[in-house]
């Protein structure tokens, strides 16, 4: 029952953390990754694109692996797309679980897998109209490698 | 009947999709292609598309830096292509 959605539009923090205990009371504890834009260097805006159709396809695959290491009561991932602006949501990542070692652990484990196996990339802005594509990083692989 | 011709995919063709500067340097999104029957493999491919226009070459000049995806799957440079395919050439991701 995990949500995966790609989109434009910023999203609910809070009604996305309801929805995961709706109507049911055998979740012990949600665990929550909120990614935001930072305005590094005079950034003025992050522009995100992706691979339609691989994309949701990729983050199907994670969240079923999160599901097979980790007992998950649900999960969500929401990466928005577009132009972001510093201060602005990028990326929300929630586990719900029995217990809050499994839904900590599979919310790290979902945001460093998806940082590398995951097809968006993103493209900043700064205000003297200078554009520049983000570079890959050694350590966000190493931080995907460490779980095995 | 010829007018089903202009819809009907080649039947060596395949999808070759471009994304972030790999897309800006080719100079495009996708372009639909039939390389010879000696391209087998991702870097097969990559070798022959580099020779289709400069701005091809010079996004296949960073070879080493792109990565690639078979019907929306990541692959490595020994990944068989083939008709039919849907083949995506991309810089290392940086989502999250």
């Amino acid at each position: 029952m995990a949500t995966i959605r790609v989109q434009e539009a910023p999203f609910d923090v809070a009604a996305e953390t309801a929805a995961l205990s709706a109507g049911r009371v055998d979740v012990g504890g949600i665990a929550s990754f909120l990614g935001l834009c930072r305005a590094d260097d005079g950034l003025a805006a992050l522009v995100l694109e992706h691979y339609p159709g691989m994309t949701e396809r990729a983050l199907a695959g994670i969240v079923a692996e999160a599901e097979g290491r980790w007992p998950l009561t649900g999960c969500t991932v929401i990466h928005r797309v577009g132009r972001i602006l510093p201060g602005e949501p990028i990326v929300l990542v929630l586990a719900a679980s029995r217990h809050r070692t499994a839904a900590l652990e599979a919310c790290a484990f979902l945001i460093d897998w998806l940082k590398t196996g995951a097809p968006f990339w993103k493209r900043e802005e700064f205000a003297d109209g200078q554009s520049r594509w983000v570079e890959a990083r050694a350590s966000d692989d190493a931080a995907a490698a460490k779980w095995g | 009947m010829a007018a089903c011709g202009r819809s009907r995919r080649r039947a060596d063709a395949m999808e070759v999709l471009y994304f972030a500067w790999v897309r800006q340097k080719v100079g495009l999104g996708s372009e639909r292609v039939s390389p010879p029957p000696a391209v087998t493999d991702i870097g097969g491919l990559m070798d022959w598309l580099s020779s289709r226009s400069a701005g091809h070459a010079e996004a296949f000049a960073h070879g080493k830096q792109i990565r690639a995806a078979v019907n929306q799957e990541f692959c490595t440079r020994d990944h068989p292509v083939r008709a039919g395919d849907e083949v995506a050439f991309f810089p290392p991701v940086t989502g999250g």
